[in-house]
Protein backbone atom coordinates (compact mmCIF):
# COMPACT_ATOMS: atom_id res chain seq x y z
CA UNK A 1 0.00 0.00 0.00
CA UNK A 2 1.45 3.35 -1.04
CA UNK A 3 1.09 6.80 0.45
CA UNK A 4 -1.55 8.07 -2.04
CA UNK A 5 -3.79 5.09 -1.34
CA UNK A 6 -3.36 5.52 2.40
CA UNK A 7 -4.51 9.14 2.19
CA UNK A 8 -7.45 8.31 -0.10
CA UNK A 9 -8.63 5.60 2.28
CA UNK A 10 -8.16 7.93 5.25
CA UNK A 11 -10.79 10.20 3.64
CA UNK A 12 -13.15 7.24 3.29
CA UNK A 13 -12.67 6.13 6.90
CA UNK A 14 -13.16 9.71 8.14
CA UNK A 15 -16.40 10.04 6.16
CA UNK A 16 -17.75 6.78 7.56
CA UNK A 17 -16.77 7.69 11.14
CA UNK A 18 -18.44 11.08 10.78
CA UNK A 19 -21.55 9.40 9.45
CA UNK A 20 -21.67 6.90 12.29
CA UNK A 21 -21.21 9.66 14.86
CA UNK A 22 -23.97 11.88 13.45
CA UNK A 23 -26.31 8.92 13.31
CA UNK A 24 -25.65 7.76 16.89
CA UNK A 25 -28.19 8.49 19.58
CA UNK A 26 -30.94 9.18 17.07
CA UNK A 27 -33.77 6.72 16.72
CA UNK A 28 -33.70 5.95 13.04
CA UNK A 29 -37.25 5.90 11.78
CA UNK A 30 -37.69 6.10 8.02
CA UNK A 31 -38.22 9.82 8.26
CA UNK A 32 -35.09 10.37 10.37
CA UNK A 33 -33.07 8.22 8.03
CA UNK A 34 -34.30 9.79 4.79
CA UNK A 35 -35.07 13.43 5.45
CA UNK A 36 -33.45 13.99 8.82
CA UNK A 37 -36.89 14.40 10.38
CA UNK A 38 -37.19 17.57 8.25
CA UNK A 39 -34.96 19.31 10.77
CA UNK A 40 -32.47 20.86 8.37
CA UNK A 41 -32.16 24.60 7.98
CA UNK A 42 -31.78 26.51 4.76
CA UNK A 43 -27.99 26.30 4.76
CA UNK A 44 -27.97 22.51 4.92
CA UNK A 45 -30.62 22.30 2.22
CA UNK A 46 -28.53 24.58 0.05
CA UNK A 47 -25.47 22.41 0.65
CA UNK A 48 -27.34 19.26 -0.27
CA UNK A 49 -28.63 20.92 -3.43
CA UNK A 50 -25.21 22.26 -4.34
CA UNK A 51 -23.72 18.90 -3.42
CA UNK A 52 -25.82 17.19 -6.03
CA UNK A 53 -24.19 18.99 -8.88
CA UNK A 54 -20.65 18.94 -7.54
CA UNK A 55 -20.33 15.29 -8.19
CA UNK A 56 -17.87 12.95 -9.79
CA UNK A 57 -19.37 14.21 -13.00
CA UNK A 58 -18.05 17.70 -12.41
CA UNK A 59 -14.71 16.36 -11.36
CA UNK A 60 -13.95 13.63 -13.91
CA UNK A 61 -16.79 13.83 -16.43
CA UNK A 62 -16.43 17.56 -17.09
CA UNK A 63 -12.72 17.34 -17.80
CA UNK A 64 -13.27 14.05 -19.64
CA UNK A 65 -15.84 15.57 -21.97
CA UNK A 66 -13.54 18.52 -22.77
CA UNK A 67 -10.72 16.05 -23.45
CA UNK A 68 -12.89 13.85 -25.62
CA UNK A 69 -15.06 16.28 -27.61
CA UNK A 70 -14.13 19.81 -26.49
CA UNK A 71 -16.61 22.69 -26.58
CA UNK A 72 -19.91 20.75 -26.51
CA UNK A 73 -19.09 20.29 -22.80
CA UNK A 74 -20.00 23.96 -22.26
CA UNK A 75 -23.61 22.82 -22.40
CA UNK A 76 -23.29 21.89 -18.72
CA UNK A 77 -22.59 25.51 -17.72
CA UNK A 78 -25.43 26.77 -19.92
CA UNK A 79 -28.08 24.32 -18.79
CA UNK A 80 -27.40 24.73 -15.09
CA UNK A 81 -27.58 28.51 -15.34
CA UNK A 82 -30.81 28.41 -17.34
CA UNK A 83 -32.30 25.75 -15.07
CA UNK A 84 -32.00 28.23 -12.18
CA UNK A 85 -33.64 30.98 -14.23
CA UNK A 86 -36.47 28.63 -15.09
CA UNK A 87 -36.80 27.51 -11.47
CA UNK A 88 -37.65 31.08 -10.49
CA UNK A 89 -41.00 30.65 -12.21
CA UNK A 90 -41.47 26.90 -11.85
CA UNK A 91 -40.71 26.21 -8.19
CA UNK A 92 -42.92 28.70 -6.30
CA UNK A 93 -46.26 27.31 -7.58
CA UNK A 94 -45.04 23.75 -6.96
CA UNK A 95 -43.83 24.64 -3.48
CA UNK A 96 -47.13 26.38 -2.57
CA UNK A 97 -49.22 23.43 -3.72
CA UNK A 98 -46.93 20.97 -1.94
CA UNK A 99 -47.16 22.93 1.29
CA UNK A 100 -50.96 23.09 1.17
CA UNK A 101 -51.23 19.34 0.63
CA UNK A 102 -48.17 18.30 2.73
CA UNK A 103 -46.43 16.68 -0.22
CA UNK A 104 -42.85 15.45 0.17
CA UNK A 105 -41.95 13.83 -3.15
CA UNK A 106 -42.49 14.23 -6.88
CA UNK A 107 -44.49 11.03 -6.85
CA UNK A 108 -46.92 12.40 -4.21
CA UNK A 109 -47.22 15.56 -6.26
CA UNK A 110 -48.48 13.71 -9.34
CA UNK A 111 -50.74 11.48 -7.27
CA UNK A 112 -52.38 14.46 -5.64
CA UNK A 113 -52.63 16.65 -8.76
CA UNK A 114 -54.10 13.94 -10.95
CA UNK A 115 -55.96 12.08 -8.18
CA UNK A 116 -54.41 8.80 -9.29
CA UNK A 117 -52.25 6.55 -7.14
CA UNK A 118 -51.22 4.46 -10.14
CA UNK A 119 -49.80 7.61 -11.79
CA UNK A 120 -47.92 8.29 -8.55
CA UNK A 121 -46.46 4.81 -8.74
CA UNK A 122 -45.52 5.25 -12.40
CA UNK A 123 -43.69 8.47 -11.56
CA UNK A 124 -41.74 6.65 -8.83
CA UNK A 125 -40.75 3.95 -11.29
CA UNK A 126 -39.58 6.55 -13.83
CA UNK A 127 -37.68 8.39 -11.09
CA UNK A 128 -35.94 5.20 -10.04
CA UNK A 129 -35.08 4.15 -13.60
CA UNK A 130 -33.71 7.61 -14.40
CA UNK A 131 -31.59 7.59 -11.24
CA UNK A 132 -29.82 4.35 -12.11
CA UNK A 133 -27.58 5.89 -14.83
CA UNK A 134 -26.54 8.54 -12.31
CA UNK A 135 -25.60 5.91 -9.72
CA UNK A 136 -23.72 4.05 -12.46
CA UNK A 137 -21.91 7.28 -13.30
CA UNK A 138 -20.85 7.86 -9.69
CA UNK A 139 -19.72 4.28 -9.10
CA UNK A 140 -17.76 4.34 -12.32
CA UNK A 141 -16.09 7.55 -11.18
CA UNK A 142 -15.31 5.98 -7.80
CA UNK A 143 -13.72 3.00 -9.53
CA UNK A 144 -11.56 5.29 -11.67
CA UNK A 145 -10.43 7.24 -8.62
CA UNK A 146 -9.54 4.21 -6.52
CA UNK A 147 -7.68 2.41 -9.29
CA UNK A 148 -5.80 5.49 -10.54
CA UNK A 149 -4.70 6.70 -7.11
CA UNK A 150 -3.42 3.21 -6.33
CA UNK A 151 -1.06 3.67 -9.32
CA UNK A 152 -2.69 0.68 -10.99
CA UNK A 153 -2.21 -1.68 -8.03
CA UNK A 154 -5.96 -2.16 -7.75
CA UNK A 155 -7.62 -3.18 -11.01
CA UNK A 156 -10.56 -1.02 -12.20
CA UNK A 157 -13.05 -3.87 -11.66
CA UNK A 158 -11.88 -4.55 -8.11
CA UNK A 159 -11.88 -0.79 -7.48
CA UNK A 160 -15.54 -0.53 -8.52
CA UNK A 161 -16.42 -3.38 -6.17
CA UNK A 162 -14.65 -1.65 -3.29
CA UNK A 163 -16.39 1.63 -4.14
CA UNK A 164 -19.84 0.07 -4.34
CA UNK A 165 -19.47 -1.72 -1.03
CA UNK A 166 -18.16 1.46 0.63
CA UNK A 167 -21.11 3.54 -0.59
CA UNK A 168 -23.65 0.91 0.41
CA UNK A 169 -22.26 0.51 3.91
CA UNK A 170 -22.06 4.27 4.27
CA UNK A 171 -25.71 4.86 3.28
CA UNK A 172 -27.04 1.97 5.36
CA UNK A 173 -25.31 3.22 8.49
CA UNK A 174 -25.86 6.92 8.21
CA UNK A 175 -28.84 7.91 6.12
CA UNK A 176 -29.01 11.58 5.29
CA UNK A 177 -27.26 12.75 8.48
CA UNK A 178 -23.99 11.40 7.16
CA UNK A 179 -24.61 12.98 3.76
CA UNK A 180 -25.09 16.46 5.16
CA UNK A 181 -21.94 16.49 7.26
CA UNK A 182 -19.80 14.97 4.57
CA UNK A 183 -21.34 17.46 2.12
CA UNK A 184 -19.94 20.36 4.13
CA UNK A 185 -16.39 18.99 4.11
CA UNK A 186 -16.69 17.87 0.52
CA UNK A 187 -17.88 21.24 -0.79
CA UNK A 188 -15.05 23.15 0.82
CA UNK A 189 -12.35 20.71 -0.24
CA UNK A 190 -13.59 20.27 -3.81
CA UNK A 191 -13.63 24.01 -4.39
CA UNK A 192 -10.05 24.31 -3.14
CA UNK A 193 -8.76 21.37 -5.19
CA UNK A 194 -10.59 22.28 -8.41
CA UNK A 195 -9.56 25.93 -8.34
CA UNK A 196 -5.97 24.99 -7.57
CA UNK A 197 -5.77 22.42 -10.39
CA UNK A 198 -7.50 24.73 -12.87
CA UNK A 199 -5.04 27.54 -12.19
CA UNK A 200 -1.85 25.58 -11.58
CA UNK A 201 -1.89 23.08 -14.44
CA UNK A 202 -2.29 25.55 -17.36
CA UNK A 203 0.41 27.80 -15.85
CA UNK A 204 2.72 24.89 -15.11
CA UNK A 205 2.58 23.47 -18.63
CA UNK A 206 1.94 26.53 -20.79
CA UNK A 207 2.58 29.61 -18.67
CA UNK A 208 -1.04 30.80 -18.86
CA UNK A 209 -4.54 30.24 -20.21
CA UNK A 210 -4.21 31.89 -23.58
CA UNK A 211 -0.97 30.07 -24.53
CA UNK A 212 -2.66 26.82 -23.54
CA UNK A 213 -5.73 27.50 -25.68
CA UNK A 214 -3.51 28.59 -28.58
CA UNK A 215 -1.55 25.35 -28.37
CA UNK A 216 -4.80 23.37 -28.38
CA UNK A 217 -6.09 25.44 -31.28
CA UNK A 218 -2.95 24.70 -33.28
CA UNK A 219 -3.10 20.97 -32.62
CA UNK A 220 -6.85 20.33 -32.42
CA UNK A 221 -8.74 23.36 -33.78
CA UNK A 222 -12.11 21.60 -33.51
CA UNK A 223 -11.90 21.45 -29.70
CA UNK A 224 -12.52 25.17 -29.18
CA UNK A 225 -15.73 25.54 -31.19
CA UNK A 226 -18.84 23.48 -31.82
CA UNK A 227 -18.59 21.01 -34.71
CA UNK A 228 -20.63 21.23 -37.94
CA UNK A 229 -22.48 18.01 -37.23
CA UNK A 230 -23.04 15.61 -34.36
CA UNK A 231 -22.73 17.59 -31.14
CA UNK A 232 -23.28 20.76 -33.14
CA UNK A 233 -24.95 24.05 -32.35
CA UNK A 234 -28.45 22.62 -32.62
CA UNK A 235 -27.45 19.66 -30.43
CA UNK A 236 -26.15 21.99 -27.72
CA UNK A 237 -29.17 24.29 -27.83
CA UNK A 238 -31.72 21.47 -27.81
CA UNK A 239 -29.84 19.61 -25.07
CA UNK A 240 -29.58 22.72 -22.92
CA UNK A 241 -33.32 23.38 -23.21
CA UNK A 242 -34.19 19.75 -22.52
CA UNK A 243 -31.96 19.44 -19.46
CA UNK A 244 -32.80 22.89 -18.10
CA UNK A 245 -36.52 22.06 -17.86
CA UNK A 246 -35.81 18.52 -16.66
CA UNK A 247 -33.37 19.62 -13.93
CA UNK A 248 -35.84 19.83 -11.05
CA UNK A 249 -37.71 16.70 -12.15
CA UNK A 250 -34.87 14.69 -10.57
CA UNK A 251 -36.54 13.17 -7.51
CA UNK A 252 -33.71 14.19 -5.16
CA UNK A 253 -33.64 17.82 -6.26
CA UNK A 254 -37.44 18.04 -6.32
CA UNK A 255 -37.62 16.81 -2.73
CA UNK A 256 -34.82 19.11 -1.62
CA UNK A 257 -36.61 22.09 -3.19
CA UNK A 258 -39.79 21.22 -1.30
CA UNK A 259 -37.93 21.31 2.00
CA UNK A 260 -37.12 25.01 1.57
CA UNK A 261 -38.45 27.25 4.32
CA UNK A 262 -40.20 29.69 2.00
CA UNK A 263 -40.58 30.24 -1.72
CA UNK A 264 -38.29 33.20 -1.37
CA UNK A 265 -35.36 30.87 -0.64
CA UNK A 266 -35.13 29.61 -4.20
CA UNK A 267 -35.88 33.02 -5.68
CA UNK A 268 -32.82 34.35 -3.87
CA UNK A 269 -30.77 31.28 -4.79
CA UNK A 270 -31.18 32.08 -8.48
CA UNK A 271 -28.78 35.00 -8.05
CA UNK A 272 -25.92 33.02 -6.48
CA UNK A 273 -26.29 29.58 -8.06
CA UNK A 274 -25.30 30.62 -11.64
CA UNK A 275 -22.04 32.06 -10.30
CA UNK A 276 -21.41 28.86 -8.37
CA UNK A 277 -21.51 26.91 -11.65
CA UNK A 278 -18.52 28.91 -12.88
CA UNK A 279 -16.34 26.55 -10.82
CA UNK A 280 -16.81 24.16 -13.72
CA UNK A 281 -14.62 26.48 -15.72
CA UNK A 282 -11.59 25.36 -13.73
CA UNK A 283 -12.43 21.75 -14.49
CA UNK A 284 -12.60 22.67 -18.18
CA UNK A 285 -9.13 24.25 -17.95
CA UNK A 286 -7.77 20.99 -16.59
CA UNK A 287 -9.42 19.08 -19.45
CA UNK A 288 -7.88 21.40 -22.04
CA UNK A 289 -4.43 21.12 -20.45
CA UNK A 290 -4.69 17.33 -20.56
CA UNK A 291 -5.43 17.18 -24.31
CA UNK A 292 -1.79 17.66 -25.33
CA UNK A 293 -0.08 16.59 -22.09
CA UNK A 294 -1.61 13.12 -21.67
CA UNK A 295 -2.58 12.27 -25.26
CA UNK A 296 -3.96 8.96 -26.41
CA UNK A 297 -6.88 8.32 -24.02
CA UNK A 298 -9.55 6.92 -26.32
CA UNK A 299 -13.33 7.12 -25.98
CA UNK A 300 -14.65 6.66 -22.43
CA UNK A 301 -11.05 6.64 -21.17
CA UNK A 302 -11.18 10.42 -21.55
CA UNK A 303 -12.67 10.39 -18.05
CA UNK A 304 -9.19 9.47 -16.77
CA UNK A 305 -7.74 12.75 -18.13
CA UNK A 306 -7.74 14.75 -14.89
CA UNK A 307 -6.18 12.00 -12.80
CA UNK A 308 -3.62 10.97 -15.42
CA UNK A 309 -2.47 14.57 -15.76
CA UNK A 310 -2.26 14.90 -11.97
CA UNK A 311 -0.30 11.65 -11.73
CA UNK A 312 2.43 12.92 -14.01
CA UNK A 313 2.52 16.34 -12.32
CA UNK A 314 2.30 15.87 -8.55
CA UNK A 315 3.85 13.87 -5.71
CA UNK A 316 2.00 10.78 -4.47
CA UNK A 317 0.74 12.44 -1.27
CA UNK A 318 -1.11 15.09 -3.27
CA UNK A 319 -2.56 12.42 -5.56
CA UNK A 320 -3.94 10.93 -2.36
CA UNK A 321 -5.61 14.23 -1.47
CA UNK A 322 -7.14 14.56 -4.95
CA UNK A 323 -8.30 10.97 -4.73
CA UNK A 324 -9.80 11.49 -1.28
CA UNK A 325 -11.70 14.60 -2.34
CA UNK A 326 -12.83 12.84 -5.50
CA UNK A 327 -14.06 9.98 -3.36
CA UNK A 328 -16.17 12.36 -1.27
CA UNK A 329 -17.71 13.91 -4.40
CA UNK A 330 -18.92 10.46 -5.36
CA UNK A 331 -19.99 9.39 -1.88
CA UNK A 332 -22.32 12.28 -1.04
CA UNK A 333 -24.47 12.49 -4.19
CA UNK A 334 -24.65 8.72 -4.49
CA UNK A 335 -25.89 8.37 -0.94
CA UNK A 336 -28.52 11.09 -1.49
CA UNK A 337 -29.70 9.41 -4.69
CA UNK A 338 -29.76 5.94 -3.13
CA UNK A 339 -31.71 7.30 -0.17
CA UNK A 340 -34.23 8.94 -2.49
CA UNK A 341 -34.64 5.73 -4.49
CA UNK A 342 -35.06 3.70 -1.30
CA UNK A 343 -37.74 5.96 0.13
CA UNK A 344 -39.53 6.33 -3.22
CA UNK A 345 -39.70 2.58 -3.61
CA UNK A 346 -40.77 1.84 -0.04
CA UNK A 347 -43.40 4.56 0.41
CA UNK A 348 -44.75 4.96 -3.11
CA UNK A 349 -44.53 1.47 -4.56
CA UNK A 350 -44.17 -1.11 -1.78
CA UNK A 351 -46.61 0.49 0.64
CA UNK A 352 -49.58 1.02 -1.73
CA UNK A 353 -49.06 -2.38 -3.39
CA UNK A 354 -48.96 -4.39 -0.17
CA UNK A 355 -51.37 -2.03 1.65
CA UNK A 356 -49.22 -2.42 4.75
CA UNK A 357 -49.48 -0.02 7.65
CA UNK A 358 -46.41 -1.40 9.35
CA UNK A 359 -43.99 1.58 9.26
CA UNK A 360 -41.09 -0.50 10.60
CA UNK A 361 -41.36 -2.83 7.67
CA UNK A 362 -41.57 0.06 5.18
CA UNK A 363 -38.38 1.52 6.67
CA UNK A 364 -36.70 -1.88 6.37
CA UNK A 365 -37.71 -2.13 2.71
CA UNK A 366 -36.33 1.35 2.05
CA UNK A 367 -32.98 0.31 3.51
CA UNK A 368 -32.90 -3.00 1.65
CA UNK A 369 -33.55 -1.21 -1.65
CA UNK A 370 -30.18 0.55 -1.31
CA UNK A 371 -27.88 -2.46 -1.80
CA UNK A 372 -30.18 -3.91 -4.46
CA UNK A 373 -30.01 -0.74 -6.57
CA UNK A 374 -26.28 -0.34 -5.88
CA UNK A 375 -25.54 -3.81 -7.20
CA UNK A 376 -27.81 -3.41 -10.23
CA UNK A 377 -25.81 -0.26 -10.99
CA UNK A 378 -22.57 -2.20 -10.41
CA UNK A 379 -23.66 -4.67 -13.09
CA UNK A 380 -24.03 -1.83 -15.60
CA UNK A 381 -20.69 -0.31 -14.57
CA UNK A 382 -18.89 -3.55 -15.33
CA UNK A 383 -20.82 -4.35 -18.51
CA UNK A 384 -21.34 -0.94 -20.11
CA UNK A 385 -18.70 1.16 -21.81
CA UNK A 386 -20.31 4.60 -21.82
CA UNK A 387 -18.46 7.79 -20.93
CA UNK A 388 -19.71 9.60 -17.82
CA UNK A 389 -21.36 12.41 -19.78
CA UNK A 390 -23.32 9.97 -21.95
CA UNK A 391 -24.85 8.46 -18.80
CA UNK A 392 -25.85 11.86 -17.46
CA UNK A 393 -27.52 12.76 -20.77
CA UNK A 394 -29.51 9.53 -20.77
CA UNK A 395 -30.77 10.11 -17.25
CA UNK A 396 -31.96 13.58 -18.20
CA UNK A 397 -33.77 12.39 -21.35
CA UNK A 398 -35.67 9.94 -19.14
CA UNK A 399 -36.58 12.24 -16.28
CA UNK A 400 -37.60 15.14 -18.55
CA UNK A 401 -40.52 12.98 -19.72
CA UNK A 402 -42.26 13.91 -16.45
CA UNK A 403 -42.09 17.59 -17.28
CA UNK A 404 -45.08 18.10 -19.67
CA UNK A 405 -47.59 16.49 -17.30
CA UNK A 406 -46.17 18.43 -14.35
CA UNK A 407 -46.22 21.78 -16.15
CA UNK A 408 -49.77 21.30 -17.46
CA UNK A 409 -50.98 20.38 -13.98
CA UNK A 410 -49.86 23.77 -12.67
CA UNK A 411 -52.33 25.66 -14.85
CA UNK A 412 -55.78 26.44 -13.43
CA UNK A 413 -57.43 24.32 -16.13
CA UNK A 414 -55.41 21.20 -16.94
CA UNK A 415 -55.60 20.18 -20.59
CA UNK A 416 -54.80 16.52 -19.91
CA UNK A 417 -56.28 13.97 -17.50
CA UNK A 418 -54.63 11.13 -15.58
CA UNK A 419 -54.90 8.69 -18.47
CA UNK A 420 -53.28 11.16 -20.84
CA UNK A 421 -50.51 11.93 -18.36
CA UNK A 422 -49.78 8.24 -17.69
CA UNK A 423 -49.71 7.14 -21.32
CA UNK A 424 -47.70 10.19 -22.35
CA UNK A 425 -45.04 9.37 -19.76
CA UNK A 426 -45.01 5.66 -20.68
CA UNK A 427 -44.62 6.42 -24.40
CA UNK A 428 -41.96 9.08 -23.75
CA UNK A 429 -39.85 6.87 -21.50
CA UNK A 430 -40.17 3.84 -23.81
CA UNK A 431 -39.06 6.01 -26.74
CA UNK A 432 -35.95 7.16 -24.88
CA UNK A 433 -35.06 3.60 -23.91
CA UNK A 434 -35.63 2.35 -27.46
CA UNK A 435 -33.60 5.16 -29.04
CA UNK A 436 -30.76 4.68 -26.54
CA UNK A 437 -30.58 0.91 -26.84
CA UNK A 438 -30.72 0.90 -30.65
CA UNK A 439 -28.53 4.03 -30.88
CA UNK A 440 -31.11 5.64 -33.17
CA UNK A 441 -30.96 9.38 -33.85
CA UNK A 442 -32.96 11.66 -36.13
CA UNK A 443 -30.05 11.36 -38.55
CA UNK A 444 -30.43 7.59 -38.89
CA UNK A 445 -34.24 7.77 -39.02
CA UNK A 446 -34.50 10.53 -41.61
CA UNK A 447 -31.15 10.93 -43.40
CA UNK A 448 -32.62 13.56 -45.74
CA UNK A 449 -33.47 16.14 -43.09
CA UNK A 450 -31.31 19.26 -42.90
CA UNK A 451 -28.30 18.87 -40.55
CA UNK A 452 -29.74 21.41 -38.10
CA UNK A 453 -32.77 19.21 -37.44
CA UNK A 454 -30.82 15.93 -37.53
CA UNK A 455 -28.66 16.94 -34.58
CA UNK A 456 -31.57 17.65 -32.25
CA UNK A 457 -31.25 15.77 -28.97
CA UNK A 458 -33.30 12.60 -29.29
CA UNK A 459 -34.97 13.36 -25.96
CA UNK A 460 -37.00 15.87 -27.97
CA UNK A 461 -38.54 13.18 -30.20
CA UNK A 462 -39.65 11.37 -27.05
CA UNK A 463 -40.98 14.62 -25.56
CA UNK A 464 -43.05 15.43 -28.66
CA UNK A 465 -44.50 11.90 -28.80
CA UNK A 466 -45.17 12.16 -25.07
CA UNK A 467 -47.20 15.36 -25.43
CA UNK A 468 -49.06 14.13 -28.53
CA UNK A 469 -50.08 10.87 -26.84
CA UNK A 470 -51.10 12.72 -23.67
CA UNK A 471 -53.42 15.02 -25.61
CA UNK A 472 -54.87 12.24 -27.80
CA UNK A 473 -55.54 9.87 -24.89
CA UNK A 474 -57.13 12.71 -22.94
CA UNK A 475 -59.46 13.48 -25.83
CA UNK A 476 -60.39 9.83 -26.29
CA UNK A 477 -61.04 9.14 -22.61
CA UNK A 478 -62.94 12.38 -22.06
CA UNK A 479 -65.28 11.48 -24.92
CA UNK A 480 -65.90 8.08 -23.35
CA UNK A 481 -66.62 9.67 -20.01
CA UNK A 482 -69.08 12.08 -21.60
CA UNK A 483 -70.79 9.20 -23.39
CA UNK A 484 -71.02 7.20 -20.18
CA UNK A 485 -72.50 10.21 -18.45
CA UNK A 486 -75.14 10.66 -21.12
CA UNK A 487 -76.07 6.98 -20.95
CA UNK A 488 -76.48 6.99 -17.20
CA UNK A 489 -78.50 10.20 -17.16
CA UNK B 1 -46.06 40.12 -13.48
CA UNK B 2 -45.44 40.31 -17.22
CA UNK B 3 -42.33 42.39 -16.83
CA UNK B 4 -40.52 39.72 -14.81
CA UNK B 5 -41.47 37.02 -17.31
CA UNK B 6 -39.99 39.03 -20.19
CA UNK B 7 -36.81 39.67 -18.20
CA UNK B 8 -36.52 35.92 -17.53
CA UNK B 9 -36.28 35.29 -21.27
CA UNK B 10 -33.16 37.45 -21.62
CA UNK B 11 -30.68 34.80 -20.38
CA UNK B 12 -32.18 32.21 -22.76
CA UNK B 13 -32.01 34.57 -25.74
CA UNK B 14 -28.53 35.84 -24.87
CA UNK B 15 -26.89 32.52 -24.08
CA UNK B 16 -28.56 30.28 -26.68
CA UNK B 17 -29.73 32.82 -29.29
CA UNK B 18 -26.28 34.39 -29.40
CA UNK B 19 -24.45 31.08 -29.64
CA UNK B 20 -24.57 30.79 -33.48
CA UNK B 21 -22.70 34.12 -33.73
CA UNK B 22 -20.30 33.33 -30.88
CA UNK B 23 -19.27 29.92 -32.21
CA UNK B 24 -15.63 30.80 -32.95
CA UNK B 25 -12.27 30.46 -31.20
CA UNK B 26 -10.99 34.00 -31.81
CA UNK B 27 -10.71 36.74 -30.65
CA UNK B 28 -9.49 35.60 -27.24
CA UNK B 29 -11.09 37.49 -24.36
CA UNK B 30 -9.55 37.31 -20.87
CA UNK B 31 -7.41 34.44 -22.16
CA UNK B 32 -10.46 32.39 -23.14
CA UNK B 33 -11.60 31.36 -26.63
CA UNK B 34 -14.53 33.48 -27.76
CA UNK B 35 -17.23 30.79 -27.43
CA UNK B 36 -16.16 29.97 -23.88
CA UNK B 37 -16.03 33.66 -23.00
CA UNK B 38 -19.54 34.15 -24.42
CA UNK B 39 -20.99 31.45 -22.16
CA UNK B 40 -19.13 32.73 -19.10
CA UNK B 41 -20.31 36.27 -19.87
CA UNK B 42 -23.91 35.11 -19.94
CA UNK B 43 -23.60 33.14 -16.73
CA UNK B 44 -22.50 36.36 -15.02
CA UNK B 45 -25.15 38.46 -16.80
CA UNK B 46 -27.80 35.90 -15.82
CA UNK B 47 -26.89 36.44 -12.19
CA UNK B 48 -27.30 40.20 -12.73
CA UNK B 49 -30.66 39.74 -14.48
CA UNK B 50 -31.87 37.50 -11.65
CA UNK B 51 -30.81 40.13 -9.11
CA UNK B 52 -32.87 42.74 -10.98
CA UNK B 53 -35.87 40.40 -11.21
CA UNK B 54 -35.59 39.68 -7.49
CA UNK B 55 -35.72 43.39 -6.66
CA UNK B 56 -38.67 44.31 -8.86
CA UNK B 57 -40.78 41.19 -8.37
CA UNK B 58 -43.83 42.22 -6.30
CA UNK B 59 -44.05 38.68 -4.87
CA UNK B 60 -40.75 39.21 -3.05
CA UNK B 61 -41.80 42.52 -1.55
CA UNK B 62 -45.05 41.07 -0.34
CA UNK B 63 -43.24 38.51 1.79
CA UNK B 64 -40.90 41.01 3.32
CA UNK B 65 -43.67 42.78 5.23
Amino acid sequence: MNISMLITFAFLVAAILLAVRSGLGKKMSLEQWAVGGRGFGTVFVFLLLAGEFFTTFTFLGGSGMIYQVGSPAYYVLAYMTLAYVFSYYLLPPIWRYAKEHSIVSISDFFRSKYQSSSLGMLVSVVGIIASVPVVVLQLKGLGIIVSETSYGMISPILAVWIGTIAVTVYVMISGIHGAVWTAVIKDISIVLVVVFLGLYLPYHYYGGFQPMFEAVQAAKPAHLTLPEKGQSLSWVISTVLLTAVGFYMQPGLFAAALSAKSEKVFRRNTIVMPLYTLLLLFVFFVGYTAILQVPGLKGADGDLALLRLSLQTFDPWFIGVIGGVGLLTALVPTSVILLTIGTLFATNIYKPLTKTTNEVRVAKVAKLTVPVVAFIALYFVINGGNALYALLLMSFSLITQLFPALLLSLFPKNRINKYGASWGIIVGVSTVVYLTVTKTTLATLFPDLPQVVKDFNTGFIALILNIAVALLVTMATNKNLVQKDSITT
Amino acid sequence: MNRIHVLGLIPFIGMLGGMPFANKATPYVLGMPFLMFWIVLWVVLTSVVMAIINTIDPANQKEEI
